[in-house]
């Protein structure tokens, strides 16, 4: 077996010599421990998935969503992972082949923090030394994940150039890589960056669409009409997409961050969006030839989403390929309507949705129509890491559906605690 | 011939800076210090948004470039207003290369950028993230356009890789003294002398980079048997205390300590260059 090192004209290796010799040690190893499961690595790694991880996970009907958009809705809850996040999956995966191929020391950039968590979390159930950079911005949007970091024993380093967000920690963690890449790994978060990364990861999360296809089929007995996935860097995205890539009649929608607007101000180099695959120019970062926000000089843009999770410039190659090929549609929603969608999915089903995931569920309830009769919609993570910036998102807003807040006002006006 | 010319009677001093940095007007006149200094080639950045290779130093030297209003076209412009007689070589990121159109044709991409670099008189390339697997369609554009294409090579480049980059390499072989990113540094690290014996058999000359501070530095390299030393951090170091306004430096001392620096390291090497050859005829 090889790697596929490109899709279509997207994907490669383009970045600095000293990490080419990482790059091709890190091939090797791809082929031989996760494509050729050489001395069992994938036997460990599904062992681990299911007795650390918690997998399988459960294929939900929700009752209460289908019964209103009058579609039988399904629930791929990848938010009862371990972790609270799809993450896991590639985060095991990523520390448990570092093991294999004797580094010594794990690093990890991460956006909304569900990465970071998910890679300390794998570094201290596997005994590695991890150390995770996130952009300062983030890190005060996303506190509690920092907190779970730390509590698992890695070291979070502030990354404060840009904008203090996702790109600018993966360039500060490459830079990390180019200096110690003798002993070290990193674990990138989502199927980006140079090949073998972007199959790399989309291997360790197609668990996802592996167990979603068999258990549809045993559920509803046959396979669905659609499957709505968000996509920022896109690791849950082709994680949920891989086992129906080839079913040709299953619609795949890869709904995106339309953020507070499509429009560009080029003059800022800001995109008040995160949607490279809707709107965005081929291009080259961090590795790979692929679709993302750049001006018209090809300088990369600051983009920009109510979840942090999906505030990317740029997405997987293999997702650009296949929007390219027709294959995926890439769709995207506004901030508003990701938030409406993460309150109507706590209140209706009980789930309290990453901000992330509510963006699929804000396309289910605008296109719900147009998806067939049977959906599955992965709900690639939890929201408990949102909820401050839920609350403050919402008190900006004038949203039907959202609760009223007014007890925690009252309480920390009265000295409680927030 | 190409680059390769300015190697070949001694050792050659080159010096990297950002353009544009901290404004236009200013990094003119410090491009020009610098080859009043002594410099033999002089590697000119084209900043990129996201360097990934670059230290703090260069990064910031980036943003402050950037911030001034750099683009690919202006940094053409920049080269044609420059009042220098040795060749340029273009420092960058591979975006900006793939992204370029041609103001006149409307052409877009390696080839488009390579021909406009020429028609401005720049000579060759240095592209940090562009490893030789991804190069030809710029490597062609270099030799169309009779231009150098520099490849970097790292401490842990060896084997078969290195021998891929040798059929891709001219002008010179930019040896990266150090694994990391590029910055100033108080040692020459001792990787040097092993990185250079790797490519010793090569034809082309070997330029020594990263961490390269003093003029005792690039002594030690030469001496060690570089064909010539890479400087950028420890410059721009310089350029940046001129744009620090707590730094209370003004716009001619800036220039002055430009000049001084590059003369102390050409210097530098050229005593180098003194120590092999008493070294050789003992």
């Amino acid at each position: 077996m090889s790697t596929d090192e490109t899709f279509g004209e997207y994907g490669g290796q383009f970045v600095p010599e000293s990490l080419m010799p990482a790059i091709e040690e890190l091939t090797e190893a791809y082929e031989r421990y996760v494509l050729d499961n050489e001395d069992g690595f994938m036997d460990e790694f599904r062992r681990r998935l299911a007795d650390f991880g918690g997998r399988p996970l459960p294929l939900q009907h929700a009752e209460s969503l289908s019964d209103r958009y009058d579609t039988e809705v399904y629930l791929k809850r990848e938010d009862l992972l371990h972790g609270g996040a799809h993450k896991l999956n590639n985060a095991l995966g990523q520390v448990l082949l570092a093991k294999y191929m004797g580094k010594e020391r794990i690093i990890a950039e991460t956006g909304a923090g569900q990465h970071g968590t998910a890679t300390a979390m794998a570094a201290a159930h596997l005994d590695m030394p991890c150390e995770i950079y996130m952009g300062e911005t983030d890190i005060r949007r996303q506190r509690p994940n920092v907190f779970r970091m730390k509590i698992n024993g890695a070291e979070v380093n502030p990354v404060t150039t840009g904008r203090g967000t996702l790109k600018e920690a993966i360039s500060e963690t490459m830079r990390d890589w180019a200096t110690t890449v003798e002993t070290t790994h990193y674990v990138i978060g989502s199927v980006v960056g140079p090949a073998p990364f972007p199959a790399m990861v989309r291997d360790f999360q197609a668990v996802i669409s592996e167990e979603a296809r068999e258990q549809v089929q045993e559920k509803a007995g046959r396979l669905p009409d659609s499957v709505l996935a968000c996509a920022g860097g896109g690791s849950n995205t082709m994680g949920t997409f891989h086992h129906f890539v080839d079913d040709e009649d299953v619609g795949l929608y890869a709904v995106e961050a339309g953020g507070s607007s499509l429009e560009v101000d080029e003059a800022e180099g800001v995109a008040p969006n995160s949607a490279s695959l809707s709107t965005g120019d081929e291009g080259v970062l961090h590795g790979a030839r692929t679709k993302l926000l750049q001006d018209s000089h090809g300088q990369i843009m600051e983009s920009h989403s109510v979840s942090a999770g999906l505030d990317y410039a740029g997405v997987g190659p293999e997702l650009a390929h296949l929007v390219d090929e027709d294959r995926v549609d890439a769709v995207n929603v506004d901030d508003d309507s990701a938030l409406e969608a993460f309150h109507r999915l706590s209140q209706d089903e009980g789930v309290i949705p990453a901000l992330e995931t509510a963006h699929a569920f804000g396309y289910l309830k605008e296109h719900h129509d147009e998806l067939g009769d049977l959906v599955i919609v992965n709900v690639s993570g939890r929201g408990d890491k949102d909820l401050e910036t839920v609350l403050e998102e919402t008190e900006k807003r004038d949203l039907d559906v959202a609760p009223d807040m007014s007890v925690l006002r009252d309480a920390a006006g009265s000295g409680g605690d927030l | 011939m190409g680059l390769e010319r300015v190697f070949a009677d001694e050792p050659a001093f080159v010096p990297y800076v950002a353009a544009g940095d901290p404004t236009y007007e200013e990094s003119l006149e410090y491009v020009e210090a610098l080859e009043r200094g002594g410099a033999d080639v002089i590697e000119l950045g084209l900043p990129f948004s996201e360097p990934i290779a670059e230290g703090s130093t260069i990064q910031e030297a980036v943003v402050r470039s950037l911030e001034g209003g750099m683009t690919p076209d202006r940094y053409f412009e920049f080269v044609e207003d420059l009042d220098v007689d040795v060749p340029l070589v273009c420092m960058t990121y591979y975006n900006l290369i793939a992204q370029y159109t041609h103001p006149e044709t409307g052409e877009t991409g390696p080839r488009a950028f390579a021909r406009r670099a020429s028609e401005v008189g720049i000579e060759g390339f240095v592209v940090v993230d562009l490893p030789a697997e991804e190069a030809g369609p710029l490597r062609e554009a270099c030799d169309e356009f009779g231009q150098d294409l520099v490849f970097i090579i790292a401490p842990t480049t060896k084997g078969e890789r290195l021998e891929r980059m040798r059929e891709h390499v001219s002008g010179y072989v930019y040896v990266q003294a150090r694994l990391g990113v590029t910055g100033a540094r108080d040692d020459v690290s001792d990787q040097t002398e092993e990185s250079l014996a790797r490519v010793d058999d090569w034809a082309v000359p070997k330029a020594v980079g990263f961490g390269i501070k003093t003029g005792e530095h690039a002594e030690r390299i030469v001496a060690a048997g570089a064909d010539g030393v890479i400087v950028g951090s420890a410059l721009v170091d310089i350029v940046a205390d001129g744009a620090d306004p707590d730094v209370d430096q003004p716009f001619p001392e800036t220039v002055q300590r430009l000049e001084s620096k590059a003369r102390e390291l050409k210097e530098g090497a050229l005593a180098g260059a003194e120590r092999a050859a008493a070294e050789r005829s003992d």
